[in-house]
């Protein structure tokens, strides 16, 4: 049995925090748990963006136009990061926005490498949020056949050496998608496999590409299969034989989809994220066994997720990464759209721009990654520019809307004694219970 | 894995619309950290800087082994001109050769203030990005909860106890910091604190003052806001100062290295390691390495970036400092020997170390080759690992630090007691 969660607890822990003085739920289990159940409220205001394929329309006209310096691609990405993040902040379903933050940096595409930066909105929309509470299968196969991820990670290049491509070109292999997709994304380095598999895993991948200009209208959203491209033969992949062609691919893609290492893998990530840098290990293993005995239902590991225990004392509990710091933070002032400052550019202060992590293994969420000095100041400075926005509010009442009773006693008179308001929600924001989860 | 901020690469149509909007985002490809305890200092007063190469440098194309007959079968198109010719390899004493990109370290090699070290492998194995990154950091063939520099400044601090010309030790004992985030390489028990170079509207600092108190008793934020202030302080305090902004700086100037974060840190760095009561041991990170397509063209950036960067630590540390200096650059593994199907390289094994500094005895490639041809590849792929990176570290720690006991330096790269420490490396 699950005990009863505190409303606030409920917000800080799998949420967002609380957003102005809005309504808390009555029975904040049952509120969580609706979220995995529900339909995805953000889904009409993120409607109007475009598809991968309209994305790789742009980036290749944009191409074109070279010469004269139009910029098609940028304005578009720009729209796109700031219509999500708007979403995020105004969310009325919070901890789904939480999971598809999870996830997206859990198959993390980077605008650094790969031409991505016309692909990642859409990535976002089309592979993630739909399937963080449906079948981790439906998100590795919607992954690994969008353009975004296969650009990011080379797969485009990859030309099985035997392939008819390969015999005339003299091209090969890119391990880099096959080998981080079984690193991070299913079965984890210790998963078992060796570097033969990840060279076999290439081989099968072969083909998986992007549409070309003039291939954009007869591809799936911008993916094509290219046979010619593809290394013929059967392929031997964790042991198990997987024959030539696309099918061959979605069959191993479904046998790592299922596979118990990749459960593993999942839980671990999972608790580690909402519950501690070092996860309880029965944490871990209910994970695991929910996605186990539901074939990787992602909706039913994060019903388990809010049903366990809570880490405890303030010290206990994970520092905020940026992207939940800040959002947290901006909710607090329920600031209006157009009123309020863009939360990519919080991000890019704090140290973890949107969709931009260094490498394919994402932003981390550890704790200690950023509590160094400089981290937090920065955290303290751009607080103090956030609170700046919201000189009208009396910091004391922000502060019990936003934390109820997890709010320090120092806290409070550190606000009370507070020189003026802005003065005031700085010293909130940059309380240890408002850093932390 | 390829930065586009630092990209030539011609694959990229749209690169300068994202080049107008990713120079203005600094730092976030490279960070610099420092390590506190080491301030209690001989006479000798060393400087020690570790450079990450984050995502594996092709050892074969920073130092190119040219004089390998099997070298051209294997990577043909990666192989630059040959010394002599325009834009050729810079030479290396007529076997190796370094990429025309390194021309200030070419600049090191000749005045001996740079070793390279070829065919270095570290602890692991590990062809994974990440395991092999905290096998580097952490000094050992798994990841630990503490880096292996951590563990050094202790260590150090230890060594050096009792000795002369010691510093203000309450400033010293202060933790010390540059970049927005500590690497694993200076996590541990030792207090560590970070500095990036920023501006924009602050609190006061009486607002500050009570932001810090209120974290106080926090086990992992305590103290953590007022270190931060101190070093920024002390940064600031260091780049008013129109003798430290380097040739032709004064303040207020453009900043010259704005498309380069790496020489940004590397100068503020140079600038901190440089003071009497600044730190001693220092952390920094670079990348763009992961060149699985496109390497030639691909490579040259971040080599470029790198090169300045250790140009700008050596100028603004002073001749003085610079020739108290060790610079150690290295990575978490090199890459495949054989170019792949897409113009690149994958993951691999043995690669290269630069050494550089004035106190190096360089001007010349150390490590012995273990040749490419038949049957001399590991596994048939990769440069077979002839030297442990944990000796050469060993090596500096004892030569440079004087951490000479035989324990505490197995206990700084826990597992590797049969592994001693190389000699020679420094300046008599």
């Amino acid at each position: 049995m699950t005990t009863p969660i505190d409303p606030f607890r409920a917000l800080q822990r799998f949420g967002l925090g609380r957003r102005g003085d809005e309504p808390l739920p009555s029975d904040p289990h049952a509120w969580l748990i609706a979220q995995t159940t529900g339909p995805d409220p953000a889904a009409t205001a993120l409607g109007g963006l475009p598809s991968a394929a309209e994305g790789l329309d742009l980036l290749y006209e944009q191409r074109k136009l070279r010469q004269t310096g139009v910029k098609l691609v940028e304005p578009v990405f720009a729209a796109d990061a700031d219509t999500q993040m708007d979403a995020l902040l105004d969310s009325t379903s919070p901890f789904r926005e939480r999971l598809v933050a999870f996830w997206a940096n859990h198959f993390t595409v980077s605008t650094r490498q790969g031409e991505t930066r016309a692909l990642v909105g859409p990535y976002v929309r089309e592979a993630i949020r739909p399937y963080v509470t449906a079948r981790f299968a439906d998100m590795l196969f919607a992954v690994m056949r969008h353009p975004a991820m296969v650009k990011y990670l080379d797969n485009e290049s990859s030309i099985g050496p035997q392939s008819r491509a390969g015999l005339r070109s003299g091209r090969g292999l890119n391990e880099n998608l096959a080998r981080e997709c079984l690193e991070l994304h299913t079965l984890g380095s210790d998963g078992g496999y060796s570097q033969a598999d990840v060279t076999s895993f290439a081989a099968i991948l072969t083909g998986w590409s992007v549409a070309r200009p003039g291939e954009i209208e007869n591809s799936r959203n911008g993916f094509v299969f290219r046979p010619n491209a593809h290394q013929p033969g059967d392929k031997t992949l964790l042991g198990r034989v997987f024959g030539e062609g696309e099918d061959g691919g979605v069959e191993a893609l479904s046998m790592l989809s299922t596979h118990p290492a990749t459960y593993r893998h999942l839980a671990r990530q999972m608790a580690a994220h909402f519950i501690a840098d070092t996860p309880p290990p029965q944490a871990v293993a209910k994970l695991q066994s929910v996605l186990a005995d539901t074939q990787g239902d992602l909706g039913a590991a994060a019903r388990v997720l809010v049903g366990l225990p809570d880490p405890g004392a303030t010290e206990q509990r994970k520092l905020r990464t940026p992207i939940v710091y800040a959002a947290a933070a901006m909710r607090t002032l329920d600031l209006p759209q157009g009123h309020r400052p863009k939360l990519r550019g919080a991000l890019y202060e704090l140290g973890e721009p949107l969709w931009e992590a260094r490498l394919p293994n994402g932003w981390s969420d550890r704790s200690v990654d950023w509590a160094a000095p400089d981290a937090l100041l920065r955290r303290v400075d751009w607080a103090y520019g956030l609170a700046g926005q919201g000189a009208k509010a009396d910091p004391m009442a922000v502060a019990q809307a936003a934390l109820g009773p997890n709010l320090h006693p120092a806290t409070m008179e550190a606000i009370r004694h507070a020189g003026d308001r802005r003065d005031g929600l700085t010293l909130l924001y940059a309380s240890p219970e408002f850093l932390r989860c | 894995m390829l930065n586009l901020r630092k990209s030539h690469a011609p694959l990229i149509g749209r690169r300068a619309a994202l080049l107008g909007l990713s120079a203005a985002w600094s730092f976030g490809g490279a960070s610099l950290a420092f390590g506190d305890a080491p301030m209690l200092v001989g006479p000798r007063d060393p400087r020690l800087v570790i450079v990450l190469l984050r995502g594996a440098l092709d050892g074969m194309s920073a130092v190119v082994p040219y004089g390998d007959p099997a070298l051209a079968s294997l990577r043909g198109p990666l192989v630059g001109a040959p010394p002599g010719q325009p834009g050729g390899l810079l030479d290396l004493g007529g076997f190796y050769g370094l990429h025309p990109a390194l021309a200030g370290m070419y600049g090191m090699y000749r005045a001996n203030e740079l070793l390279a070290v070829h065919a270095v492998a570290g602890a692991t194995r590990s062809r994974s990005h990440f395991d092999a990154q905290d096998s580097l950091e952490s000094g050992a063939e798994h990841r630990l909860n503490s880096g292996w520099l951590n563990r050094a400044a202790l260590a150090f601090a230890q060594s050096n106890a009792g000795g002369r010309g010691l510093h203000d030790a309450a400033a010293s004992r202060d933790p010390m910091a540059l970049g927005v985030t500590v690497p694993l390489l200076l996590q541990g028990p030792a207090k560590v604190g970070s500095y990036a170079p920023d501006h924009t509207g602050r609190p006061s600092p009486d607002l500050y003052a009570r932001i810090a108190a209120l974290s106080g008793s926090d086990r992992l934020l305590g103290g953590t806001v007022a270190e931060g202030l101190r070093l920024r302080t002390l940064a600031e305090t260091g780049m008013q100062d129109p003798m430290a902004m380097g040739a032709g700086g004064r303040p207020g100037a453009p900043d010259p290295y704005a498309r380069n974060p790496f020489a940004q840190l590397a100068a503020a760095g140079g600038r901190l390691l440089g003071r009497p009561d600044g730190p001693r041991l220092a952390a920094m990170e670079i990348g763009g390495w992961d060149t699985h397509a496109g390497q030639a063209s691909r490579l040259s950036a971040p080599l470029a970036q790198l090169d300045q960067g250790l140009v700008v630590l050596r100028d603004s540390l002073g001749p003085e400092a610079w020739g108290r200096t060790v610079v150690v650059a290295m990575t978490e593994f090199g890459r495949t020997a054989r170019i792949n199907g897409t113009q690149g390289t994958d993951h691999g094994t043995g690669g290269v170390a630069f050494l550089a500094g004035g106190a190096i005895q360089g001007g010349r490639v150390g490590g012995d080759w273990p040749g490419l041809g038949a049957g001399k590849l590991y596994q048939d792929r990769d440069l077979a690992p002839t030297t442990d990176l944990r000796a050469l570290l060993k090596g500096v720690l004892a030569g440079h630090l004087g951490i000479t006991d035989r324990g505490a330096l197995n206990r700084i790269f826990p597992g590797s007691d049969g592994i001693g420490p190389t000699t020679g490396l420094l300046r008599a």
